[in-house]
């Protein structure tokens, strides 16, 4: 699986928040074997210091680091987020949220297509999180971008896939361009789901920061994806609506 | 003069912005800087002066999904 260039064998890009502890999490992203990690930016104060602590975690995982603009509502403010992060993380790479509804945290999809714009053509590498709107998607690689990740359903809902025909088309219109389904995932399942569609990878952290067991729940998915992805290659067989009997119906004994 | 840091309201007699991160302990430390909603380069801090009123972002790596 290839991003901008860099290929990658694990198709699991794992979120580094809201676990138990610092050392779950370390083990949950081995346990995951996640080679990307989603990580954000937030204010530092000098008696905490709270991300320094985070970076060395972060760092010694090895990981390639994927930083977010979440909580932005605006294209200024998702622009300077990610110009601040380049800095930071020294990587080009932006995953582009810009949030237009409270309530769904769904993407302001015009806010993501101007700021998509805008950071393209200053050299950033941006990965969208978007909705399967095909529209907006053709726009969006016009902009510039080369990955696209649709929502699977709300932000930290744990749903699922809440619209698999629209991932399947978008799967069908797009068959060259990696898509991720980011956000919405709830259970091994789910991300299978969307690996049998034909996604190119998944992008959770709820799902597993917030499990009983994360590192079990990352080893889940991880097994999940790789089932899909597998399943997905090995081309599955038509649905139908009646029975079609498996075992030959020719030489059967008659004891009726 | 009066800087808002962060969020947060403080007095500081920083000339420039490599001033004010230096006051606060953050020299040594990964951080970004924004001044009035616009991204501050770790290179151009030292040329950058400060005015009272001004908004200044200092952040770091954290979590997030």
């Amino acid at each position: 699986m290839e991003f901008y260039g860099k290929t990658f064998g694990s198709r699991l890009l794992l979120g580094t928040a809201l676990y138990p502890s610092p050392s779950v999490m370390a083990e949950a992203v081995r346990a995951s074997g996640a080679e990307i990690l989603t990580v954000s930016l937030r204010r530092e104060s000098a008696a905490e210091r709270q991300g320094q602590d985070f970076w060395t975690l972060i760092r010694d995982t090895g990981a390639t680091v994927l930083p977010n603009t979440a909580g932005c509502h605006s294209v200024k403010e998702a622009v300077t987020t990610a110009e601040m992060a380049r800095e930071l993380f020294g990587t080009p790479w932006i995953k582009l949220e810009v949030i237009g509804e409270a309530d769904t945290l769904q993407p302001d999809v015009f806010g993501l297509v101007e700021a998509a714009r805008i950071l393209c053509a200053d050299g950033f590498e941006v990965f969208p999180y978007t909705t399967d709107d095909l529209v907006v998607a053709e726009r969006l690689l016009e902009a510039g971008c080369q990955v696209l990740m649709p929502w699977g359903a709300p932000i930290g809902s744990g749903r699922g896939l809440n619209n698999p025909y629209a991932l399947r088309s978008m799967r069908a219109h797009f068959p060259d361009v990696p898509l991720v389904v980011d956000a919405g995932i709830g259970l091994p399942s789910h991300a299978a789901a969307a690996m049998e569609l034909g996604y190119d990878a998944i992008l959770l952290n709820t799902a597993v920061a917030k499990a009983g067991d994360p590192v079990r729940m990352a080893e889940a998915f991880a097994k999940a994806i790789a089932a899909g992805r597998l399943g997905f290659e090995a081309d599955p067989m038509e649905m139908r609506d009646m029975a079609a009997p498996s075992t030959p119906v020719l030489g059967k004994a008659l004891l009726a | 003069m009066t800087l808002t840091i962060n969020g947060q309201p403080a007095d500081h007699a920083a000339a420039t912005l490599a001033e004010l991160v230096e006051a606060l302990g953050l020299a040594d430390a990964k951080v970004a800087t924004a001044l009035n909603g616009t991204f501050v380069p770790v290179r151009t801090r030292a040329a950058t002066p400060l005015s009272h009123g001004d908004r200044i972002e200092v952040v770091a790596p954290r979590q997030g999904g």
